[in-house]
Protein backbone atom coordinates (compact mmCIF):
# COMPACT_ATOMS: atom_id res chain seq x y z
CA UNK A 1 0.00 0.00 0.00
CA UNK A 2 1.44 3.53 -0.77
CA UNK A 3 2.08 5.88 2.03
CA UNK A 4 0.09 9.22 2.01
CA UNK A 5 1.52 12.44 1.11
CA UNK A 6 0.24 13.75 4.53
CA UNK A 7 -1.52 11.95 6.80
CA UNK A 8 -3.42 14.28 9.87
CA UNK A 9 -5.08 11.87 12.30
CA UNK A 10 -6.95 13.39 15.55
CA UNK A 11 -4.89 16.43 15.54
CA UNK A 12 -5.93 19.13 18.01
CA UNK A 13 -4.51 22.39 18.88
CA UNK A 14 -5.70 24.90 21.46
CA UNK A 15 -5.03 28.63 21.78
CA UNK A 16 -5.75 29.07 25.69
CA UNK A 17 -9.76 28.87 25.72
CA UNK A 18 -9.74 29.12 21.64
CA UNK A 19 -10.14 25.52 20.13
CA UNK A 20 -7.86 26.09 16.91
CA UNK A 21 -8.02 22.41 15.44
CA UNK A 22 -10.90 20.28 16.81
CA UNK A 23 -9.66 16.56 16.19
CA UNK A 24 -8.91 16.59 12.36
CA UNK A 25 -8.11 14.00 10.17
CA UNK A 26 -7.27 13.96 6.96
CA UNK A 27 -5.24 11.71 4.78
CA UNK A 28 -4.16 13.29 1.18
CA UNK A 29 -2.57 10.91 -1.55
CA UNK A 30 0.83 11.26 -3.23
CA UNK A 31 0.43 13.40 -6.07
CA UNK A 32 -2.77 14.91 -5.15
CA UNK A 33 -3.77 18.94 -5.92
CA UNK A 34 -5.44 19.24 -2.99
CA UNK A 35 -7.47 22.32 -1.79
CA UNK A 36 -7.46 23.18 1.77
CA UNK A 37 -10.28 25.81 2.20
CA UNK A 38 -11.99 27.92 5.32
CA UNK A 39 -12.78 31.36 6.11
CA UNK A 40 -10.57 33.43 8.11
CA UNK A 41 -10.04 31.49 12.09
CA UNK A 42 -11.18 28.06 10.39
CA UNK A 43 -7.87 26.79 11.13
CA UNK A 44 -6.11 26.81 8.03
CA UNK A 45 -2.73 28.21 8.73
CA UNK A 46 -2.97 25.92 12.44
CA UNK A 47 -3.11 23.25 10.26
CA UNK A 48 -0.18 23.66 7.69
CA UNK A 49 2.36 25.39 10.69
CA UNK A 50 1.79 22.03 11.92
CA UNK A 51 2.76 20.10 9.27
CA UNK A 52 6.04 22.14 9.12
CA UNK A 53 6.67 21.93 12.72
CA UNK A 54 6.16 25.52 13.86
CA UNK A 55 3.33 24.64 15.76
CA UNK A 56 2.94 22.04 18.00
CA UNK A 57 -0.46 20.19 18.49
CA UNK A 58 -1.96 19.13 21.49
CA UNK A 59 -2.68 15.76 20.37
CA UNK A 60 -2.94 13.73 17.55
CA UNK A 61 0.19 12.94 15.23
CA UNK A 62 1.08 14.32 11.87
CA UNK A 63 2.98 12.28 8.97
CA UNK A 64 4.61 13.53 6.03
CA UNK A 65 5.50 10.85 3.99
CA UNK A 66 5.65 8.62 6.42
CA UNK A 67 7.88 10.54 8.83
CA UNK A 68 6.03 11.86 11.99
CA UNK A 69 6.35 15.44 12.14
CA UNK A 70 7.49 15.34 15.83
CA UNK A 71 9.56 12.29 16.02
CA UNK A 72 11.22 11.90 13.02
CA UNK A 73 11.13 15.47 12.09
CA UNK A 74 14.30 15.63 10.19
CA UNK A 75 12.49 13.25 7.24
CA UNK A 76 9.21 14.96 7.75
CA UNK A 77 11.02 18.29 7.14
CA UNK A 78 13.07 16.76 4.15
CA UNK A 79 10.06 16.14 2.51
CA UNK A 80 8.30 19.31 2.94
CA UNK A 81 8.53 22.69 1.36
CA UNK A 82 6.20 25.60 2.23
CA UNK A 83 5.61 28.92 0.57
CA UNK A 84 4.64 31.35 3.59
CA UNK A 85 1.55 33.78 3.16
CA UNK A 86 4.03 36.84 4.60
CA UNK A 87 6.52 38.10 1.99
CA UNK A 88 9.23 37.71 4.29
CA UNK A 89 12.77 38.47 3.31
CA UNK A 90 16.24 38.11 4.61
CA UNK A 91 17.43 41.82 3.41
CA UNK A 92 21.24 40.73 3.67
CA UNK A 93 21.23 38.33 0.76
CA UNK A 94 20.47 38.63 -2.73
CA UNK A 95 18.42 35.56 -4.67
CA UNK A 96 21.38 33.27 -5.52
CA UNK A 97 22.76 33.21 -2.36
CA UNK A 98 19.40 33.24 -0.18
CA UNK A 99 18.60 30.23 -2.37
CA UNK A 100 22.14 28.78 -1.48
CA UNK A 101 21.34 29.57 2.23
CA UNK A 102 18.11 27.65 2.15
CA UNK A 103 19.63 24.39 0.05
CA UNK A 104 22.32 24.28 3.00
CA UNK A 105 19.78 24.44 5.96
CA UNK A 106 18.47 21.25 4.67
CA UNK A 107 21.88 19.92 4.42
CA UNK A 108 22.71 20.14 0.37
CA UNK A 109 25.70 21.73 -1.13
CA UNK A 110 26.29 22.38 -4.42
CA UNK A 111 23.08 22.69 -5.39
CA UNK A 112 23.50 25.49 -8.09
CA UNK A 113 22.41 23.65 -11.19
CA UNK A 114 18.69 22.91 -9.41
CA UNK A 115 18.99 26.46 -8.41
CA UNK A 116 19.68 27.51 -12.37
CA UNK A 117 16.51 25.37 -13.40
CA UNK A 118 14.16 27.05 -10.33
CA UNK A 119 15.15 30.46 -11.14
CA UNK A 120 14.59 29.79 -14.60
CA UNK A 121 11.12 28.53 -14.21
CA UNK A 122 9.91 31.49 -11.88
CA UNK A 123 11.71 33.80 -15.01
CA UNK A 124 14.46 34.78 -12.20
CA UNK A 125 17.30 34.73 -13.91
CA UNK A 126 17.86 38.00 -14.79
CA UNK A 127 17.70 38.47 -10.79
CA UNK A 128 19.70 36.25 -9.42
CA UNK A 129 22.07 38.96 -8.54
CA UNK A 130 19.48 41.11 -7.28
CA UNK A 131 19.13 42.09 -3.03
CA UNK A 132 15.94 40.90 -2.06
CA UNK A 133 15.51 44.61 -1.28
CA UNK A 134 15.31 45.46 -4.63
CA UNK A 135 12.43 43.08 -5.70
CA UNK A 136 8.79 43.58 -6.44
CA UNK A 137 5.87 42.37 -4.72
CA UNK A 138 5.68 39.71 -7.57
CA UNK A 139 9.19 38.62 -7.51
CA UNK A 140 9.32 38.23 -4.01
CA UNK A 141 6.40 36.16 -4.21
CA UNK A 142 8.58 33.84 -6.66
CA UNK A 143 11.19 34.07 -4.69
CA UNK A 144 9.88 32.31 -1.75
CA UNK A 145 8.41 29.51 -3.99
CA UNK A 146 12.00 28.67 -5.29
CA UNK A 147 12.93 28.77 -1.59
CA UNK A 148 10.48 26.16 -0.97
CA UNK A 149 11.17 24.19 -3.74
CA UNK A 150 15.30 24.07 -3.52
CA UNK A 151 15.86 20.47 -1.52
CA UNK A 152 13.18 19.05 -4.52
CA UNK A 153 10.22 18.06 -1.64
CA UNK A 154 7.92 15.62 -2.80
CA UNK A 155 5.25 17.48 -0.75
CA UNK A 156 4.50 21.28 -1.28
CA UNK A 157 2.43 23.48 0.42
CA UNK A 158 1.29 27.12 -0.34
CA UNK A 159 -0.53 29.04 1.92
CA UNK A 160 -2.18 31.82 0.51
CA UNK A 161 0.43 32.30 -2.48
CA UNK A 162 -1.80 34.69 -4.85
CA UNK A 163 -2.72 37.23 -2.27
CA UNK A 164 -1.73 40.34 -3.50
CA UNK A 165 -0.53 39.07 -6.56
CA UNK A 166 -1.50 40.40 -9.85
CA UNK A 167 -3.52 37.96 -12.42
CA UNK A 168 -0.18 37.74 -15.29
CA UNK A 169 1.80 36.48 -11.74
CA UNK A 170 -0.83 34.52 -10.92
CA UNK A 171 -1.79 32.95 -14.19
CA UNK A 172 2.48 32.03 -14.42
CA UNK A 173 2.09 30.82 -11.08
CA UNK A 174 -0.36 28.40 -11.33
CA UNK A 175 1.17 26.88 -14.83
CA UNK A 176 4.32 26.27 -12.62
CA UNK A 177 2.73 24.55 -9.68
CA UNK A 178 0.27 22.60 -12.55
CA UNK A 179 3.82 21.59 -13.75
CA UNK A 180 4.92 20.58 -10.38
CA UNK A 181 2.19 18.31 -9.72
CA UNK A 182 2.35 16.84 -13.41
CA UNK A 183 6.15 16.16 -12.48
CA UNK A 184 4.32 13.85 -9.69
CA UNK A 185 4.80 16.65 -6.84
CA UNK A 186 1.70 16.73 -4.14
CA UNK A 187 0.42 19.90 -3.82
CA UNK A 188 -1.73 21.55 -0.58
CA UNK A 189 -2.95 25.34 -1.48
CA UNK A 190 -4.92 27.08 0.57
CA UNK A 191 -6.45 30.37 -0.93
CA UNK A 192 -9.30 32.62 -0.58
CA UNK A 193 -10.03 32.40 -4.49
CA UNK A 194 -12.35 29.59 -4.76
CA UNK A 195 -12.76 29.62 -8.41
CA UNK A 196 -8.88 29.22 -8.29
CA UNK A 197 -9.62 26.18 -6.04
CA UNK A 198 -11.98 24.95 -8.28
CA UNK A 199 -9.74 25.11 -11.41
CA UNK A 200 -6.75 23.58 -9.58
CA UNK A 201 -7.84 20.94 -6.87
CA UNK A 202 -9.05 17.48 -7.52
CA UNK A 203 -9.90 17.01 -4.00
CA UNK A 204 -11.02 19.31 -1.21
CA UNK A 205 -11.21 19.83 2.14
CA UNK A 206 -13.30 22.53 3.73
CA UNK A 207 -12.46 23.84 7.56
CA UNK A 208 -14.89 25.42 9.90
CA UNK A 209 -13.58 25.78 13.51
CA UNK A 210 -10.84 23.64 13.42
CA UNK A 211 -13.01 20.49 11.98
CA UNK A 212 -13.00 19.60 8.78
CA UNK A 213 -16.93 19.85 7.60
CA UNK A 214 -16.76 18.65 3.97
CA UNK A 215 -13.90 16.69 2.27
CA UNK A 216 -14.54 15.11 -1.10
CA UNK A 217 -13.33 15.50 -4.99
CA UNK A 218 -14.17 19.24 -6.52
CA UNK A 219 -16.54 17.29 -8.78
CA UNK A 220 -18.19 15.50 -6.06
CA UNK A 221 -18.63 18.56 -3.94
CA UNK A 222 -20.17 20.46 -6.74
CA UNK A 223 -22.34 17.81 -7.57
CA UNK A 224 -23.79 16.88 -3.69
CA UNK A 225 -23.78 20.88 -2.15
CA UNK A 226 -24.47 23.04 -5.07
CA UNK A 227 -27.32 23.39 -7.46
CA UNK A 228 -27.55 24.90 -11.14
CA UNK A 229 -29.56 28.18 -11.42
CA UNK A 230 -31.66 29.63 -14.39
CA UNK A 231 -31.72 33.39 -14.30
CA UNK A 232 -34.35 35.18 -16.09
CA UNK A 233 -35.02 38.56 -16.47
CA UNK A 234 -39.37 38.79 -16.76
CA UNK A 235 -41.39 41.72 -18.38
CA UNK A 236 -44.21 40.65 -15.67
CA UNK A 237 -42.18 39.90 -12.90
CA UNK A 238 -44.80 39.94 -10.29
CA UNK A 239 -46.50 37.06 -12.22
CA UNK A 240 -44.02 34.55 -10.96
CA UNK A 241 -44.69 35.22 -7.19
CA UNK A 242 -45.24 31.95 -5.96
CA UNK A 243 -42.93 29.99 -7.88
CA UNK A 244 -39.55 29.92 -5.54
CA UNK A 245 -37.59 32.39 -7.32
CA UNK A 246 -35.49 34.67 -5.97
CA UNK A 247 -34.71 38.54 -6.98
CA UNK A 248 -30.93 39.04 -7.26
CA UNK A 249 -28.89 42.17 -8.90
CA UNK A 250 -29.89 43.50 -12.17
CA UNK A 251 -33.33 42.28 -11.87
CA UNK A 252 -32.67 39.11 -12.37
CA UNK A 253 -34.71 36.61 -10.79
CA UNK A 254 -32.97 33.34 -10.10
CA UNK A 255 -34.59 29.65 -9.63
CA UNK A 256 -32.32 27.01 -8.57
CA UNK A 257 -32.39 23.36 -9.64
CA UNK A 258 -30.49 19.68 -9.34
CA UNK A 259 -31.54 18.46 -12.49
CA UNK A 260 -31.72 19.67 -16.01
CA UNK A 261 -35.10 17.79 -16.77
CA UNK A 262 -36.72 20.66 -13.94
CA UNK A 263 -35.58 23.43 -16.33
CA UNK A 264 -38.48 22.51 -18.60
CA UNK A 265 -40.95 22.39 -16.28
CA UNK A 266 -39.76 25.42 -14.54
CA UNK A 267 -40.11 27.76 -18.14
CA UNK A 268 -43.38 25.63 -18.80
CA UNK A 269 -44.57 27.21 -15.30
CA UNK A 270 -43.51 30.55 -16.41
CA UNK A 271 -45.19 30.24 -19.67
CA UNK A 272 -48.25 29.35 -18.04
CA UNK A 273 -48.31 32.05 -15.86
CA UNK A 274 -47.77 34.97 -18.80
CA UNK A 275 -44.04 36.67 -17.21
CA UNK A 276 -42.80 37.55 -20.43
CA UNK A 277 -39.44 36.03 -20.60
CA UNK A 278 -36.99 38.79 -22.29
CA UNK A 279 -33.74 37.09 -21.56
CA UNK A 280 -32.08 33.49 -19.67
CA UNK A 281 -29.03 32.48 -18.27
CA UNK A 282 -28.17 29.20 -17.51
CA UNK A 283 -25.62 29.01 -13.92
CA UNK A 284 -23.30 26.37 -13.05
CA UNK A 285 -22.82 25.33 -9.87
CA UNK A 286 -19.69 26.43 -8.70
CA UNK A 287 -17.47 26.21 -5.83
CA UNK A 288 -18.41 30.05 -3.96
CA UNK A 289 -21.67 28.00 -3.67
CA UNK A 290 -20.71 25.04 -2.55
CA UNK A 291 -18.35 27.12 0.15
CA UNK A 292 -21.61 29.04 1.09
CA UNK A 293 -23.80 26.22 1.80
CA UNK A 294 -21.17 24.03 3.16
CA UNK A 295 -20.48 26.94 6.14
CA UNK A 296 -23.84 27.85 6.48
CA UNK A 297 -24.68 24.14 7.49
CA UNK A 298 -24.80 23.94 11.05
CA UNK B 1 1.78 6.18 -6.13
CA UNK B 2 2.18 8.30 -9.65
CA UNK B 3 4.97 7.14 -12.65
CA UNK B 4 6.46 10.56 -11.49
CA UNK B 5 6.56 10.86 -7.54
CA UNK B 6 8.76 8.14 -7.88
CA UNK B 7 11.30 10.21 -10.04
CA UNK B 8 11.55 12.92 -7.18
CA UNK B 9 13.93 12.49 -4.25
CA UNK B 10 14.85 14.66 -1.51
CA UNK B 11 18.28 16.15 -2.42
CA UNK B 12 21.47 14.20 -0.73
CA UNK B 13 21.67 15.34 2.15
CA UNK B 14 25.23 15.87 3.75
CA UNK B 15 25.38 15.93 7.39
CA UNK B 16 26.41 19.21 9.92
CA UNK B 17 26.02 21.39 6.29
CA UNK B 18 22.96 22.68 7.93
CA UNK B 19 24.62 23.70 11.00
CA UNK B 20 27.57 25.49 8.64
CA UNK B 21 24.92 27.00 6.42
CA UNK B 22 23.50 28.64 9.83
CA UNK B 23 26.76 29.79 10.77
CA UNK B 24 27.88 30.77 8.09
CA UNK B 25 24.76 33.16 7.26
CA UNK B 26 24.62 34.40 10.97
CA UNK B 27 28.46 35.32 10.23
CA UNK B 28 27.74 36.90 7.08
CA UNK B 29 24.79 38.95 8.39
CA UNK B 30 27.28 40.82 10.19
CA UNK B 31 30.59 40.72 8.30
CA UNK B 32 28.51 42.36 5.07
CA UNK B 33 27.36 45.57 7.62
CA UNK B 34 31.24 45.29 9.43
CA UNK B 35 31.11 49.27 9.16
CA UNK B 36 28.64 49.03 11.62
CA UNK B 37 29.08 46.02 13.77
CA UNK B 38 32.83 45.79 13.69
CA UNK B 39 33.47 49.53 12.93
CA UNK B 40 31.69 51.41 14.94
CA UNK B 41 32.21 49.59 18.21
CA UNK B 42 35.94 49.34 17.81
CA UNK B 43 35.83 53.20 16.99
CA UNK B 44 34.01 53.14 20.75
CA UNK B 45 36.35 51.64 22.45
CA UNK B 46 39.08 53.84 21.12
CA UNK B 47 37.44 57.24 22.45
CA UNK B 48 37.10 55.40 26.01
CA UNK B 49 40.65 54.71 25.79
CA UNK B 50 41.66 58.13 24.54
CA UNK B 51 39.29 59.96 27.13
CA UNK B 52 40.20 57.73 30.11
CA UNK B 53 44.06 57.63 29.66
CA UNK B 54 44.55 61.24 29.00
CA UNK B 55 42.65 62.25 32.21
CA UNK B 56 44.27 59.31 34.37
CA UNK B 57 47.36 57.55 33.16
CA UNK B 58 49.48 59.57 35.17
CA UNK B 59 47.85 60.09 37.87
CA UNK B 60 46.54 55.65 38.54
CA UNK B 61 48.97 52.89 38.63
CA UNK B 62 47.41 49.48 39.16
CA UNK B 63 48.80 46.06 40.70
CA UNK B 64 51.85 47.87 41.35
CA UNK B 65 53.86 49.36 38.50
CA UNK B 66 51.18 49.03 35.54
CA UNK B 67 50.01 52.07 33.68
CA UNK B 68 46.26 53.13 33.76
CA UNK B 69 46.31 53.12 30.14
CA UNK B 70 47.65 49.52 29.78
CA UNK B 71 45.40 48.06 32.66
CA UNK B 72 42.95 49.61 30.90
CA UNK B 73 43.03 47.88 27.63
CA UNK B 74 42.01 44.29 28.06
CA UNK B 75 39.16 45.26 30.04
CA UNK B 76 37.71 47.84 27.17
CA UNK B 77 38.93 44.74 24.47
CA UNK B 78 36.72 42.25 27.36
CA UNK B 79 33.47 44.76 27.22
CA UNK B 80 34.01 45.49 23.49
CA UNK B 81 33.98 41.36 22.85
CA UNK B 82 31.06 41.04 25.25
CA UNK B 83 28.27 43.66 24.53
CA UNK B 84 28.93 42.63 20.84
CA UNK B 85 28.73 38.84 21.44
CA UNK B 86 25.47 40.04 23.07
CA UNK B 87 24.19 42.38 20.26
CA UNK B 88 25.35 39.85 17.35
CA UNK B 89 22.45 37.12 18.64
CA UNK B 90 19.98 39.36 20.38
CA UNK B 91 19.71 41.58 17.47
CA UNK B 92 19.77 38.58 14.33
CA UNK B 93 17.03 36.90 16.68
CA UNK B 94 14.79 39.63 16.52
CA UNK B 95 15.25 41.28 13.55
CA UNK B 96 14.26 38.27 12.26
CA UNK B 97 11.40 37.46 14.17
CA UNK B 98 9.77 40.94 13.80
CA UNK B 99 10.42 40.72 9.78
CA UNK B 100 9.04 36.89 9.80
CA UNK B 101 12.31 35.34 7.90
CA UNK B 102 12.87 33.13 10.80
CA UNK B 103 10.79 30.94 9.07
CA UNK B 104 13.31 30.08 6.97
CA UNK B 105 15.44 28.74 9.96
CA UNK B 106 12.34 27.04 11.76
CA UNK B 107 11.40 25.37 8.51
CA UNK B 108 14.26 23.11 7.71
CA UNK B 109 15.44 20.20 9.75
CA UNK B 110 17.82 22.08 11.89
CA UNK B 111 17.95 20.61 15.68
CA UNK B 112 17.69 22.99 18.10
CA UNK B 113 21.14 22.15 19.28
CA UNK B 114 22.43 23.39 16.00
CA UNK B 115 20.31 26.64 16.20
CA UNK B 116 22.04 27.36 19.53
CA UNK B 117 25.36 26.26 18.17
CA UNK B 118 25.54 28.42 15.49
CA UNK B 119 24.18 31.57 16.56
CA UNK B 120 26.30 31.71 19.96
CA UNK B 121 29.52 30.26 17.67
CA UNK B 122 28.77 33.65 15.13
CA UNK B 123 28.44 35.87 18.53
CA UNK B 124 31.66 34.43 19.70
CA UNK B 125 33.35 35.30 16.00
CA UNK B 126 31.65 38.51 16.11
CA UNK B 127 33.06 39.47 19.65
CA UNK B 128 36.77 38.12 18.65
CA UNK B 129 36.85 40.22 15.57
CA UNK B 130 35.62 43.23 17.22
CA UNK B 131 38.29 42.16 20.23
CA UNK B 132 41.56 42.22 18.30
CA UNK B 133 40.14 45.14 16.57
CA UNK B 134 40.60 47.13 19.88
CA UNK B 135 43.52 45.62 20.45
CA UNK B 136 45.16 46.48 17.11
CA UNK B 137 44.35 50.08 17.57
CA UNK B 138 45.19 50.49 20.65
CA UNK B 139 48.55 49.64 19.77
CA UNK B 140 50.18 52.83 19.18
CA UNK B 141 49.08 54.06 22.37
CA UNK B 142 50.17 51.73 24.99
CA UNK B 143 52.78 48.63 24.85
CA UNK B 144 51.01 45.38 25.73
CA UNK B 145 52.51 41.83 26.39
CA UNK B 146 50.42 38.45 26.75
CA UNK B 147 51.72 36.90 29.88
CA UNK B 148 49.21 34.11 29.45
CA UNK B 149 47.56 34.22 25.39
CA UNK B 150 45.96 30.73 25.93
CA UNK B 151 43.98 32.49 29.28
CA UNK B 152 43.25 35.35 27.52
CA UNK B 153 41.48 33.12 24.88
CA UNK B 154 39.96 31.27 26.89
CA UNK B 155 38.06 34.06 28.81
CA UNK B 156 37.07 35.54 25.15
CA UNK B 157 36.04 32.48 24.27
CA UNK B 158 33.96 31.58 27.45
CA UNK B 159 32.74 35.48 27.81
CA UNK B 160 31.47 35.65 23.85
CA UNK B 161 29.83 31.95 24.61
CA UNK B 162 27.82 33.68 27.84
CA UNK B 163 26.74 36.65 26.07
CA UNK B 164 26.15 34.98 22.91
CA UNK B 165 23.67 32.34 25.19
CA UNK B 166 22.42 35.80 26.64
CA UNK B 167 21.83 37.25 23.66
CA UNK B 168 19.80 34.36 22.06
CA UNK B 169 17.29 34.41 25.94
CA UNK B 170 16.97 38.26 24.93
CA UNK B 171 16.15 37.83 21.36
CA UNK B 172 13.84 35.01 21.56
CA UNK B 173 11.88 36.48 24.80
CA UNK B 174 11.76 39.86 23.20
CA UNK B 175 8.73 40.81 20.76
CA UNK B 176 9.67 44.17 20.33
CA UNK B 177 12.98 46.01 19.65
CA UNK B 178 12.67 48.03 22.99
CA UNK B 179 12.21 45.15 25.56
CA UNK B 180 15.45 44.02 23.76
CA UNK B 181 16.86 47.48 24.46
CA UNK B 182 15.93 47.12 28.34
CA UNK B 183 17.44 44.08 28.77
CA UNK B 184 20.61 46.20 26.78
CA UNK B 185 20.20 48.97 28.80
CA UNK B 186 19.19 48.02 32.48
CA UNK B 187 20.99 44.40 32.54
CA UNK B 188 24.01 44.34 30.30
CA UNK B 189 25.62 48.03 29.86
CA UNK B 190 25.34 47.94 33.79
CA UNK B 191 27.02 44.72 34.56
CA UNK B 192 29.55 45.36 32.04
CA UNK B 193 30.49 48.77 32.96
CA UNK B 194 30.25 47.81 36.94
CA UNK B 195 32.43 44.74 36.08
CA UNK B 196 36.14 46.38 36.93
CA UNK B 197 36.63 47.55 32.96
CA UNK B 198 37.84 51.43 34.27
CA UNK B 199 38.83 50.51 37.81
CA UNK B 200 40.47 47.87 40.37
CA UNK B 201 38.31 46.73 42.63
CA UNK B 202 40.76 46.45 45.48
CA UNK B 203 40.22 50.89 44.81
CA UNK B 204 36.85 50.72 45.77
CA UNK B 205 35.22 50.17 49.35
CA UNK B 206 34.86 47.10 50.77
CA UNK B 207 31.03 46.91 50.64
CA UNK B 208 31.37 47.46 46.32
CA UNK B 209 34.12 44.97 46.00
CA UNK B 210 31.59 42.68 47.67
CA UNK B 211 29.13 43.73 45.80
CA UNK B 212 31.84 43.36 42.46
CA UNK B 213 31.96 39.40 43.15
CA UNK B 214 28.14 39.16 42.65
CA UNK B 215 28.58 40.12 39.36
CA UNK B 216 29.70 37.41 36.62
CA UNK B 217 31.27 40.11 34.34
CA UNK B 218 33.63 40.96 36.65
CA UNK B 219 34.77 37.32 36.54
CA UNK B 220 35.59 37.82 33.07
CA UNK B 221 37.08 40.83 33.23
CA UNK B 222 39.34 39.93 35.56
CA UNK B 223 40.11 36.65 34.46
CA UNK B 224 40.87 38.27 30.94
CA UNK B 225 43.15 41.12 32.16
CA UNK B 226 45.23 38.02 33.78
CA UNK B 227 46.14 36.70 31.06
CA UNK B 228 47.82 39.99 29.87
CA UNK B 229 49.48 40.74 32.95
CA UNK B 230 49.29 37.29 34.93
CA UNK B 231 47.78 39.70 38.03
CA UNK B 232 44.27 40.24 38.52
CA UNK B 233 42.35 41.18 41.71
CA UNK B 234 40.90 37.01 42.07
CA UNK B 235 42.54 34.45 41.39
CA UNK B 236 41.92 33.01 37.63
CA UNK B 237 40.97 29.71 38.56
CA UNK B 238 38.27 31.07 40.62
CA UNK B 239 37.06 33.59 37.78
CA UNK B 240 37.74 30.36 35.10
CA UNK B 241 35.57 28.30 37.77
CA UNK B 242 32.71 31.27 38.06
CA UNK B 243 32.84 31.71 34.44
CA UNK B 244 32.07 28.18 33.58
CA UNK B 245 29.52 27.48 35.40
CA UNK B 246 27.76 30.34 34.17
CA UNK B 247 28.33 29.42 30.26
CA UNK B 248 26.41 25.79 31.52
CA UNK B 249 23.90 27.65 33.42
CA UNK B 250 23.01 29.41 30.70
CA UNK B 251 23.47 27.12 27.62
CA UNK B 252 21.49 24.98 29.65
CA UNK B 253 18.79 27.55 29.89
CA UNK B 254 18.93 28.52 25.91
CA UNK B 255 18.95 24.73 25.19
CA UNK B 256 16.16 24.11 27.61
CA UNK B 257 14.41 27.03 25.75
CA UNK B 258 14.71 26.54 22.20
CA UNK B 259 13.57 22.89 22.91
CA UNK B 260 10.63 23.61 24.01
CA UNK B 261 10.36 25.83 21.09
CA UNK B 262 9.56 29.00 23.48
CA UNK B 263 8.19 31.64 21.35
CA UNK B 264 9.46 30.04 18.33
CA UNK B 265 6.85 27.23 17.92
CA UNK B 266 3.80 27.92 19.29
Amino acid sequence: MTIPAIRIASVTKHYGQLQALGGVDLDIEQGEFFGLLGPNGAGKTTLISSLAGLVRPDGGTIEIMGHDVVTDYRNARRNLGVVPQELVFDPFFNVRELLRIQSGYFGIRGNDDWIDEILASLDLTAKAGSNMRSLSGGMKRRVLVAQALVHRPPVIVLDEPTAGVDVELRQGLWQFVRKLNRDGHTIVLTTHYLEEAEALCGRIAMLKAGKVVALDTTDNLLRRFATHSLRVRLERPEAVQGLGGAVVEGGWIEFGFESFDQVEQLLARLREAGAGMSEMQLGEPDLERVFIEVMNRD
Amino acid sequence: MTEHSRLIKVGRVVPWVGFRTLLYKEVMRFWKVSFQTVMAPVLNAVLFLLIFSHVLDRHVTVYGDIGYTAFLVPGLVMMSLLQNAFANSSSSLIQSKITGNIIFVMLPPLSYREFYAAYVIASILRGLFVGVGVLLVSVPFVELHMAYPLWVLMFAVLGGAILGSLGVIAGIWADKFDQLAAFQNFLIMPLTMLSGVFYSIHSLPQVWQDVSHANPFFFMIDGFRYGFFGQSDVSPWLSLGVVSICFVLLAAITLAMLARGYKLRA
